[in-house]
């Protein structure tokens, strides 16, 4: 008996002098939730690059886990529970449809933070964060309308979301700005990731005499539609090289490494808080990915000059004046669109005769 | 030589062992697929079925086993009887949509008064709902002999485009910021579905999951339209001269599936769920047919099936998160399940016989 109270002693010493030392030591536990699979080569391979790059980062002190293709709902409140209980102390929660299962979640886990990606609602312990993929919008509007022979630029939306219309929106703006004749053709695939749905998107488009297309949609499907149509487009969310130079003559990166770098940063040294992030080509999570030979180089140039004039600050991509398309004035001479506008944008601007399905 | 020797009548001990067969050969098909992956199979397949039962955390997930078993069984007993009499309806997945639709819909329309009557209302469209969709495949069949297999299976994807539709349009939260989806009925508490006991995961469709599971063993056992089910399914001719109408039983069976599912997915929408979203339906409604074969047409054998595909479900997240096992794996675990099941069936039907000289 005596033997064993010793040992017991003895280790509950060796445990108490262990257990400071861990502490120390304990890695920072880090934990994500991705919509779709990490191999989808856009959207969460991205989030999941970030990721790594957290890891990169931080080396040791970090720990990292993530749960991908969670359906938006039910499970994924499951799912975030499950992260919490497993330690999990802080929490990326990157697709739209997580919002109200975070904020179930967070209420019940008042220690644990939680960063959702493109929502509305905050907590105490909740901040969101969006990318300004409009400004990228913007460039690719402006190689669109100098590149096109037919006049006729298409662009396939997702789900027709405040974040979507500003995309076509910035595009349309810009591509007339430098191409009055431009006319936009828009088309809905209600998915952000289905290559069959996309590819009979493009081919529509196609079909009506597009020789540019844009997508807010994540497969390479209308890239290799283009290809055989002898039209052009642009990678979407991640560079999709593969199709460079010709047709995918630019495209549109979501670099969410800053962001995760910098919020893991501050729950490491406590000042983390919550708050709603939205940043852009300034702060470098919208990249505007490499612009190939295909494109000539005044355009080029011309593109190069308004991505670093949006990045300075010096330029907004909705800047008036601008109408709304049923004519009534939206933004005065000179005048820029307040956040608040954008976030809850629900119109097409002057000009496109496509309507926003209701 | 081995040959196959078709038995007289479907052997009982068979019927029972090749469900805990098909078990054990997915797990040896899996824990090999692990160790080629990389992973420790045997930690994996722990991960997988003790863990969520038995594990640090079984506190939490032993009480969503229910939540997730509630809409398989409460699916799967409806599609039971149906498939006890040869008629296939393999939508299910559409009509827990229209369900959900038409329960959420009386919701939204009450909102935001409040009263005792709102949630059964909520009940009795969502079964209705899934009733009436699953009367177009059974009319269709009933009156230009359309295959029922087909026609339900493709209304699946019309629901889901339904769902889209409110979802963006009439169903839309008016204070959403233009975003898709409805108001959450969670938040609405004369509407929601929540646990009843704190910690035990138990809403209302587990309750209604029960009840169908008595209710359908019950009919199948004790009652006359039980009787003419398993005589149309064994034995269609002579159910003919017994005076069954195959007409009926196709309008019975589909209807009956058809508000099972529905009411399944009102649970669904008004508790875990909370909302009307674009992608509703997650697939419990061809998971449920997994469930019903494998718990062999049978209401204990679904429970039982329910249970365990549940804990697939729990377990391979688990697998994601604590071994970083691919989201593929509850896939992949429940094709091999049918598989195997299917497989072994064999046995029940025919005996392994040595060929002698």
């Amino acid at each position: 008996m005596l033997r064993r109270t010793l040992l017991a002693s003895a280790s509950a010493i060796l445990m108490a002098m262990a257990v400071p030392a861990m502490a120390q030591d304990e890695p920072l536990k880090i934990g994500f939730i991705y919509v779709g699979p990490v191999g989808d080569g856009g959207w969460t391979f991205q989030h999941d690059q970030a990721r790594l790059a957290v890891e990169a980062e931080y080396g040791d002190r970090v720990e990292t886990t993530f749960i991908e293709s969670v359906p938006e709902g039910a499970d994924a409140e499951r799912a975030l529970t499950q992260l919490a209980l497993a330690g999990n102390k802080l929490i990326f929660a990157t697709s739209f449809g997580f919002m109200d299962p975070v904020m179930n979640v967070a209420a019940k886990f008042p220690d644990v933070k939680f960063e959702h990606a493109t929502g509305y609602k905050q907590a105490e312990n909740v901040a969101t964060y969006d990318a300004r993929f409009y400004e990228g919008r913007a460039v690719m509007g402006t190689i669109a309308g100098r590149m096109t022979k037919s006049n006729k630029i298409g662009y396939i939306g997702s789900f027709p979301i405040p974040e979507v219309i500003q995309g076509i929106n910035s595009s349309f703006i810009h591509a007339r700005k430098v191409n009055p004749e431009v006319e936009m053709k828009v088309v809905w695939a209600y998915s952000w990731f289905d290559p069959a749905k996309e590819a009979d998107a493009a081919s529509a488009l196609l079909a009506e005499g597009v020789d540019v297309i844009l997508q807010h949609t994540d497969s390479t499907a209308p890239l290799a539609k283009a290809q055989e149509a002898g039209a052009i487009g642009f990678g979407q969310a991640s560079d999709m090289a593969a199709f460079s130079p010709n047709p995918r003559v630019s495209s549109i990166i979501d670099e969410w490494s800053p962001y995760y770098i910098k919020r893991v940063g501050q729950v490491l040294d406590g000042t983390w808080e919550s708050g709603a992030s939205w940043a852009g080509i300034g702060e470098g999570e919208v990249v505007i990915g490499d612009i190939t030979d295909a494109v000539p180089a005044e355009v080029k140039a011309e593109a190069e000059a308004l991505r670093d004039a949006i990045g300075a600050g010096e330029y907004h991509p909705f800047t008036g004046p601008l109408n709304k398309a049923d004519g009534a004035e939206w933004l005065a001479e000179g005048e820029t669109a307040p956040d608040s506008d954008l976030q809850s944008m629900n119109f097409f601007v002057e000009g496109i005769t496509a309507q926003i399905p209701q | 030589m081995i040959q196959l020797v078709p038995r007289s009548t479907a052997s009982t001990f068979w019927q029972i062992a090749t469900p805990v067969m098909a078990v054990l050969a997915t797990m040896i098909a899996g824990g090999i697929l692990f160790a080629i992956m990389g992973h420790d199979p045997v930690a994996a397949i722990r991960t997988i079925f003790w863990d969520p039962l038995f594990g640090p955390a079984a506190s939490y997930s032993r009480p969503q086993l229910l939540v997730k078993a509630a809409p398989l069984i409460l699916i799967a007993s409806g599609l039971a009887i149906g498939f006890r009499a040869g008629i296939w309806n393999i939508g299910a997945e559409g009509q827990y949509i229209i369900g959900g639709i038409t329960g959420a819909a009386v919701a939204l329309a009450a909102y935001p008064f409040e009263g005792m009557w709102i949630f059964p209302a909520m009940v009795i469209a969502g079964a209705a709902g899934g009733w009436a969709w699953g009367m177009i495949p059974a009319l269709l069949r009933n009156w230009f002999g359309a295959s029922e297999i087909l026609v339900s299976l493709m209304l699946v994807y019309v629901a889901q485009r339904v769902a889209a539709w409110m979802a963006f349009g009439p169903m839309k939260n008016p204070e959403g910021y233009g975003f898709p989806g409805s108001r959450n009925l969670q938040q609405y508490p004369a509407a929601s579905n929540p646990e009843l006991i704190e910690g035990t995961g138990a809403h209302w469709g587990v309750v209604a999951a029960a009840v169908a599971v008595l209710v359908t063993w019950v009919l199948v056992s004790r009652h006359i339209r039980g009787f003419h089910i398993r005589a149309a399914g064994s034995a269609p001719r002579a159910a003919r001269f017994a005076g069954v109408s195959p007409a009926t039983l196709v309008a019975f069976s589909l209807g009956l599936s058809g508000a099972l599912a529905g009411m399944a997915g009102l649970f669904e929408v008004s508790g875990p769920a909370g909302q009307i979203t674009d992608n509703l339906g997650t697939g419990y409604g061809f998971t449920a047919i997994i469930v019903a074969f494998l718990g062999r047409l049978h209401p204990v054998g679904i429970l039982l099936a329910g249970l365990l595909l549940a804990l697939t479900y729990i377990g391979g997240e688990l697998a994601q998160l604590t071994m970083q096992l691919p989201a593929a794996t509850v896939q992949v675990f429940q094709g091999m399940l049918l598989f195997f099941l299917l497989g072994f069936d064999v046995l029940t039907r025919f005996r392994i016989q040595r060929r002698g000289k």
